[in-house]
């Protein structure tokens, strides 16, 4: 379990004239899904890598389960707190996909049987079984990003963090990424995404927090701040379509499930029903 | 005048036990705008460097069968004399981007073909304007944020003109409106170049086909190396609907599909809205 508590956090790239953070206040408790949202340069990844420490307050405090994070080592943080770049380039360095998911296991004293039982279960889940000898800059686009994911998720952090996840990723990707975050939450751990795809996000999340020019527009409910036009205008987002598609029927709660969408519509329009 | 031809063209990475690609043929035609997507790993990215050049020059493997780019054979020619007719933009902007000032990035190209000094400022000012970047003129690439990189990195390839132009994701990392009205001046841009009379062919690879879809006039879907679809933008989806591969149709069209012979639709819809008022009619 891991409790984050933002306050008056600002911050200031050093060489910057203005506030990449403005006065931002959070608290983030376990079993939490939460989309960050925003526009671009907003301050998302800033206020991602205030979280885990890989950057620290220019003003304010962030505290991780009550520990200022300018007290505590990246590498103690990344134990509790996970974060999936969204250049997986930035984050590889080993020579072999194994050797990649390997490091941080190794790092945080799993002997090299649990290392090797966690490695093969995680290469199973994210269909990288066949990498495993080969070198992580040579794969693909969505292939990398995968392999960016298992590495972090492999020592199952209590809160992961994930910049833009579903960049290069097919429909079967996405559904698969989308399981494995619900099926962490479901087991008590928190998950925050920063994603541009407001689909992708209104299917995990439950929270939403919209920055904007560095400052938090809206904290709560997603499906309330996305239904929100004013909202969604001044962060440059757009409607989910599940949200649209149950404000133009007035029905609540579709899963993304076209099969059962569809049969619904058919049962509804008496056309269909010749 | 065929833009791009590609004849039998398979590859294998060096390393790797399969081809990447096998037996790709295809041909684009003079100011064509086709989307080229397909579950990830399956080779698009792969077809655009070969359309480059980049592969043989840069990446080594085991390469078969012909490629010709405006007429040059691709795998006889430097990657450099491609370069200064076919613009490529990445996936990952950073690896494009390697001065210290936006600015310097995009008059980069307009330099080494050894323009005047006034038409590399001009076209230095037209790209930035075209994707909204002005006022990041004189910052560093690296300070800029991954969306906004993106941006840089595609000015700086519009600032050549050239005639063929690839994008491999060119928006994976802007907000939703920005996506848009990126895509949006793209395909103006085409348009004001051509009213010049100057024909632009663009090559799109994406996942997110719904912002593409309205633009383009082809859809080549690749599933394991392969060209396995090659059509007009419906009826690649629907055909790659009826195969189940797992491309990002956009959600309206996944029910229309799923509907439209049980509900007697015809036309695709542009949107939920339209779809739900053809439904609602008798």
């Amino acid at each position: 379990m891991v409790e984050i508590v933002v306050e008056n956090l600002f911050f200031k790239y050093h060489d910057a004239e203005k506030y990449a953070l403005k006065n931002i206040n959070l608290v983030i408790k376990e079993r939490e899904s939460i989309a960050i949202l925003g526009e671009n340069g907003a301050g998302k990844t800033t206020l991602a890598k205030n979280l885990n420490g890989l950057l620290k307050p220019t003003q304010g405090s962030v505290r991780i389960d009550g520990i200022d994070t300018r007290s505590l080592s990246v590498a103690k943080i990344a134990r509790k707190v996970g974060f999936v770049c969204h250049n997986p380039d930035h984050q590889f360095f080993a020579e072999t996909v194994e050797e990649e998911i390997k490091f941080g296991l190794r790092n945080f004293g799993f002997s090299e049987k649990e290392a090797e039982k966690k490695l093969q279960e995680v290469l199973k889940i994210f269909g990288l079984e066949e990498y495993r000898r080969r070198n992580p800059f040579q794969l693909s686009g969505g292939e990398k990003k995968r392999l960016a994911i298992a590495s972090i998720i492999v020592w199952n952090p209590e809160l992961l963090i994930l910049d833009e996840p579903t960049i290069g990723m097919d429909y079967a990707q996405r559904q698969n990424i989308q399981k494995i975050l619900k099926s962490l939450v479901s087991e008590g751990r928190s998950i925050i995404v920063i994603t541009h795809d407001v689909d992708f996000a209104a299917n995990i999340c439950e929270r939403a927090v919209v920055l904007s020019r560095g400052e938090i527009i809206g904290d709560g409910s997603l499906r309330d701040l996305l239904s929100n036009q004013e909202v969604i205008e001044k962060a440059s987002l757009r409607k989910p379509f599940l949200i649209e598609l149950e404000e133009e029927l007035g029905f609540k709660r579709f899963e993304e499930d076209f099969d059962s969408i569809s049969e619904f519509l058919i049962r509804v329009f008496p056309r269909c029903r010749s | 005048m065929k833009v791009v031809e590609l004849r039998n063209v398979s590859f294998r990475y060096a390393g790797s036990e399969r081809n990447v690609i096998s037996n790709i043929n295809l041909q684009i035609e003079e100011g064509e705008s086709v989307l080229i997507t397909g579950p990830s790993g399956c080779g698009k990215s792969t077809i655009a460097r070969i359309i480059m050049g980049l592969i043989p020059h840069s990446y080594p493997g085991e390469l078969s069968g012909e490629a010709y780019v405006l007429g040059m054979n691709v795998f006889e020619n430097p990657v450099s004399s491609i370069a200064t007719k076919c613009g490529i933009v990445f996936q990952n902007p950073e690896n494009q981007l390697f001065t210290f000032s936006v600015e310097d990035d995009v008059a980069f190209g307009p330099e080494n073909l050894a323009l005047p000094r006034d038409e590399i400022r001009r076209r230095v000012d037209e790209s930035l304007k075209l994707v909204g970047i002005e006022h990041l003129r004189y910052s560093s690439p690296n300070s800029l944020s991954g969306g906004e990189q993106q941006k840089a990195a595609i000015a700086s390839i519009l600032s050549m003109h050239p005639s063929v132009m690839i994008f491999d994701e060119p928006t994976s990392m802007l907000d939703p409106s920005s996506s848009v009205s990126l895509v949006q001046s793209i395909f103006k841009l085409k348009e004001s170049l051509e009213k010049t009379g100057k024909k632009i062919t663009l090559i799109i690879i994406e996942h997110r086909i719904s912002l593409l879809l309205n633009h383009v006039s082809r859809i080549i879907i690749v599933s394991d190396g392969r060209i396995v679809v090659d059509s007009d933008p419906i009826t690649a989806l629907y055909e790659g609907f009826k195969q189940g591969i797992p491309i990002n149709i956009p959600p309206v069209l996944q029910i229309f599909f799923r509907i439209k012979d049980k509900c007697g639709l015809e036309n695709p819809p542009k949107d939920l809205k339209e779809l739900l008022t053809n439904l609602k009619t008798r």
